[in-house]
């Protein structure tokens, strides 16, 4: 037993329930697809949105001795995955059959690994909003095949089956129940599927079924036993993953409340309600009959091979995000929205390079992800380039334009992907720091409100901010500032 | 090792074979008679033996990650006893 | 026409490499014989066309002396392998309609050599079955029978329709697949050569899966040389079959006439059991006196687990095959029963769909594999198969070979065993080790019961010499000098 199975007496997550705190206990079994050209067992194609059946082999439709070949480069990204994921490598691992019947497993069992699995135990660090990092362990990850895929609204009273996912790899990546709320199930998927997309071994989209969580939920008084489980199946989104768990949680804090018991069962999450319902069809007592795929050999590789993988792995988010907090001085907050993607830190390293770095973060952060926000684009999709962006950032530093002016050329260049050295010349949005020109603009304000310099020199101090905006209007916004603040002043004042 | 009807019953559900009643009484006695003769394996010492999966001592093969099969919808669901627009077709599944 | 029945595949191939007759003849002469001998119900179909459009074009490529190694030679194929637009059922009543889109590695060998594909032979349903009587298609009846007695005999199984029809001449070879003895009983009591080869020999891909860590096809023919000959064309290795080898088979027509001299012989003591045949005890002592003759010597050796081979065997075979007929759903193939949801058509269409045996083997397995069970049964099992495989590996560092019978009895009638599954089981009492310890074995036809029936004897090598198989086993067909043909079919091949 691991001290993570312990009650932790910092947890601030515990749940106020009629009769008193409840601590909630989360695990995770994410499915991730491996990024490869063919399945785990096959030569056919695992991409989406082929037509029915299209993407089946004799293999994946289980045709009567049709045997499973595996495919190297799956067992390739799994071993990289864990090492990812700082976890141990089995240099002897199985695959088993779990054996049972359903409409879209044309086998009768799906080929997983069970005892020995080609992972084992490893931790990843999640981020958490307030800027602090938790440990959570990794307990195993193995290869299996997909299924297929059924449909049950096509006809009142059949199912159709499409088995082109059937075959397809997945990385079952199973957590330990170190998790104590919805937002830390979220940050660990969220970690999860960073390290999985800088290593390249699986994209992470969700939304076509590539990466997918069970979630296995608990509750009970802080510092007791663990409460029975539930396990909500085949959530595909974040936002889907703390839903569920938050019904999930309320559910059971009010059964057992009402002095019920939680049955041990796999539920699953109704999008439109929001809440989680009994799966019908799973209730028939598991018994998988588990036992060694007789097709299949024992899966057996150097540790030499390992070691080349291991010293070929790019930069990982942690790795990252700390290179970023040391090299450009990023909060661990920033630090942690930029790294969560390849894409993001790249661009950012771009915009940063030479200039001021935390500029080029809030710019970044702020206003570049608050236009793309709008638009409904990606971060590929930018319409500012990465050098575009950077040399507006370049262009505030050196005091060419003001940050107030910045956001008009920025707007501007959202709409033309125009360079801002251009938009600038172009619109004459150059700030004004030449003394003589910015003297002369403030004689004529003070010149023309002799009543309100009066009031002023009377006490009435609030009346400097109005100088400084009239000013400021009088340059069409390219004064500069601080020049207009320290003339004023002296002048008011002098 | 004596198998009962409701064993017979639980395993054949589980294998999804229909037994009629009268025939679980007579197939319990079947299964009791060879399971009893395999209980002889008992004798055997096993005590530090390595199990034997498999005969062949190579490690598992793999293949190349390439796109080689597939593309053969109507092959897939030619033998099919009921199929439509591509699809295999089952009766209506209840989640 | 009788002439064509009575040759070799060797002797028909080098007369059909000079001229003397044609691919199409000799085809035509096989297709006859297997029409007219159907009332032993060995072929559940025979494919008169197929069969004549590929002795045609093995004509064309012979006459460009371009024949392969088996160019023009008409065999049968159990209705375990897959092939192509054939129906392939298994014998089983769930595969019914099923025709394969696909070749199975094996028979797509054959006929890259050049052989005529006569049809499908009938066997055990799914090959569990040691009297071809669990077939969906009607059991087969041996073309042996007792002096002065009509009544039917088993052939053997589950390749009982490939023995049954090498025996009557109805095939000039055919294929066969042993899992626990399936080739090398009924070759036994059909009086014919069957070799079951090195686990990993023959791809498995495209033959219905029975137990897959046990699977292996092998030759079913009239005499040594031609098992050599065909198994040489049967074995490849297959990137589709993971279990599979590499390891080159040797040229087995090369040493054939060898001879084993300086060889020695094992002689396991363990390979006997209560009421075994006093006759199968004498064959075996000859058979020992033959291999000496030849120049070998003749060792006791001791296998220390052969009887728990069986029950061994009975716990492994059924958890694998629990989990291989799990596929036989009735969604993507075969026939299917409607039930009124998904989990009541699938009980239904299995329960009508497989046959008594089949049923049984599937209960024991899930049964066996089921939580709780496991460890007492599967992992014993998986422990013993690793005791059993080390008595094989001890005794073949002390000999190069080991002689055993095939069987405990000659044939029996059909009918008369199987109400008991434990008798019928005992059948593969001698066959079974080597199945489960993956090494190469064979039985040759060794003599005639007092009854008239054939009996065998059983050479067993260690993994990858069935190049030292056959040329023992050639020893002992000289030696043993078999010529006689079944009582059924006799007449006929001789020409009357």
């Amino acid at each position: 037993m691991t001290n993570h199975e312990q009650t932790n007496p910092e947890n601030k997550n515990l749940v106020e329930g009629r009769t008193g705190l409840w601590e909630v206990v989360i695990g995770l079994e994410v499915h991730a697809q491996v990024s490869s050209q063919s399945k785990l067992f096959s030569g056919s194609s695992p991409s989406f949105g082929a037509g029915p059946n299209e993407h089946v082999s004799l293999v994946d439709a289980a045709m009567p001795g049709m045997l499973p070949v595996i495919n190297q480069f799956c067992v390739e990204q799994a071993v990289k995955t864990g090492l990812g994921l700082n976890a141990e490598v089995n240099l002897f691992s199985v695959f088993d059959r779990k054996n049972y019947f359903y409409a879209d497993l044309p086998q009768g069992y799906q080929i997983s690994q069970y005892k020995q699995p080609i992972i084992g135990e490893g931790v990843i660090t999640i981020d958490l909003k307030d800027g602090t990092s938790r440990e959570i362990g990794i307990e195993r990850l193995h290869l299996e095949q997909d299924a297929g895929k059924s449909m049950h609204d096509q006809h009142p009273s059949k199912s159709y089956i499409d088995l082109n996912r059937s075959g397809v790899a997945l990385m079952e990546i199973v957590s330990k129940p170190d998790m104590r709320s919805a937002e830390e199930a979220a940050a660990y998927v969220t970690k999860l599927r960073s390290i999985l997309r800088f290593l390249g071994t699986c994209d992470g989209n969700m939304e076509e079924g590539s990466m997918r969580a069970d979630v296995n939920v608990s509750v009970r008084r802080p510092g007791d036993e663990f409460g029975t489980r539930t396990e909500t199946k085949n959530l595909n989104s974040i936002r889907f993953i703390s839903q569920a768990i938050n019904a999930e949680v309320a559910r059971q804090i009010e059964i057992i409340e009402d002095g019920g018991v939680i049955d041990q069962e796999t539920r699953l999450f109704d999008t439109s309600t929001g809440l989680t319902r009994s799966m019908r069809s799973k209730e028939d007592a598991h018994d998988y009959r588990y036992f060694p795929d007789p097709d299949l050999l024992p899966l057996v590789f150097e540790q030499s091979w390992v070691d080349g993988i291991k010293a070929n792995l790019p930069e990982l988010p942690d790795a990252l995000k700390a290179r970023l907090m040391d090299q450009y001085g990023l909060s661990p907050y920033d630090a942690t929205v930029i790294a969560e993607d390849l894409e993001t830190a790249a661009f950012y390293e771009k915009v940063a390079a030479g200039r001021d770095a935390k500029l080029a973060s809030n710019w970044m952060t702020v206003e570049l992800f608050g236009a793309l926000n709008k638009l409904g684009k990606t971060l590929a999709e930018s319409p500012v380039s990465p050098e575009q962006l950077g040399a507006l950032v370049g262009l505030i530093s050196d005091g060419t334009i003001s940050g107030r002016i910045a956001k008009d050329v920025f707007a501007e260049m959202i709409e033309t992907s125009g360079d801002p050295d251009a938009i600038i010349e172009e619109k004459g949005l150059k700030q004004v720091s030449d003394t003589g020109a910015i003297e002369a603009m403030i004689d004529d304000v003070l010149a023309n409100n002799q009543d309100k310099v009066d009031e002023y020199r009377g006490g009435k101090d609030k009346l400097f901010g109005f100088f400084v905006g009239q000013v400021m209007k009088a340059s069409k916004g390219q004064a500069n500032p601080g020049v207009v603040n320290q003339m004023l002043k002296s002048k008011l004042d002098g | 090792m004596s198998v009962d009807k409701t064993t017979v019953s639980r395993v054949a559900r589980l294998a999804r074979i229909n037994i009629d009643d009268d025939r679980l009484e007579p197939m319990a006695q079947e299964l009791s008679a060879i399971m009893s003769w395999i209980e002889q394996l008992n004798e055997v010492n096993t005590d530090d033996v390595e199990p034997l999966a498999s005969v062949t001592g190579h490690a598992l093969p793999m293949r190349e990650d390439v796109v080689s099969d597939g593309d053969m919808a109507e092959k897939v669901v030619q033998n099919a006893p009921e199929s439509m627009s591509g699809f295999f077709v089952v009766p209506k599944v209840v989640e | 026409m009788t002439d064509l029945l009575k040759m070799t595949a060797v002797e028909a191939r080098a007369a059909l490499d000079d001229k003397s007759i044609s691919a199409v003849e000799l085809t035509d002469a096989y297709l006859a014989a297997a029409d007219e001998t159907q009332a032993l119900n060995a072929y559940t179909e025979i494919t008169h066309d197929k069969a004549r459009e590929m002795a045609a074009a093995s004509d064309g490529r012979l006459a460009k002396g371009e024949g392969g190694a088996l160019e023009g030679l008409p065999i049968g194929v159990k209705d375990l392998f897959c092939t192509m637009g054939v129906e392939t059922t298994a014998c089983s009543n769930i595969l019914n309609g099923f025709k394969p889109v696909y070749e199975s590695t094996v028979t797509q060998n054959l006929w890259d050599d050049g052989a005529v594909m006569l049809g499908k032979l009938n066997c055990d349903e799914f090959a569990m079955g040691s009297a071809n009587e669990t077939s969906a298609r009607g059991a087969v009846a041996s073309p042996w029978t007792v002096d002065g007695d009509d009544q039917d005999y088993a052939p053997g199984g589950s390749s009982g329709g490939s023995a049954a029809s090498v025996a009557a001449h109805s095939s000039i070879m055919a294929t066969g697949t042993d899992t626990g003895g399936s080739i090398r009983q009924p070759a036994a009591f059909c009086g014919v050569v069957g070799i079951k080869p090195t686990y990993g020999r023959c791809s498995r891909r495209g033959i219905v899966a029975f137990a897959s860590s046990l699977d292996q096809a092998g030759p079913i023919t009239r005499d040594v040389a031609d098992g050599a000959l065909m198994l040489q064309s049967m074995a490849s290795h297959d990137l589709g079959d993971s279990t599979s080898v590499a390891d080159p088979m040797p040229n087995l027509m090369a040493g054939l006439e060898d001879g084993i001299k300086g060889m020695t012989i094992g002689i396991p003591s363990e390979y006997t059991m209560d009421g075994m045949d006093s006759q199968i005890t004498a064959l075996w002592e000859e058979g020992r006196k033959w291999l000496e003759d030849a120049g070998a010597t003749c060792v006791e050796v001791s296998l220390p687990h052969t009887q728990y081979a069986l029950p061994t065997y009975y716990i492994v075979a059924p958890a694998e095959a629990s989990s291989n007929l799990a596929r036989y759903d009735g969604v993507k193939y075969g026939q299917r029963v409607e039930g009124e949801s998904l989990d009541d058509m699938y009980a239904k269409t299995r329960a009508a769909g497989f046959g008594d045996e089949v049923t049984r083997r599937i209960l024991i397995g899930t049964y066996v594999l089921s939580a709780g069970y496991y460890d007492a049964y599967y992992l014993k099992a998986q422990k013993t198969r690793r005791l059993i495989q080390n008595d094989f590996i001890d005794a073949f560092k002390k000999v190069d070979l080991l002689l055993t019978p095939t069987t405990p009895s000659a044939a029996f009638p059909i009918g008369q065993k199987v109400t008991d599954p434990v008798t019928m089981y005992l059948n593969d009492i001698f066959t079974v080790p080597a199945s489960l310890a993956g090494v190469p074995a064979m039985s040759v036809p060794a003599g005639l019961a007092d009854n008239g029936l054939p009996l065998g004897l059983q050479l067993i090598a260690p993994s990858f010499h069935e190049d030292t198989l056959v040329k023992a086993g050639r020893v002992l067909e000289k030696a043993a000098g078999f010529t006689a043909t079944a009582s059924r079919v006799a007449s006929r091949v001789a020409g009357q």
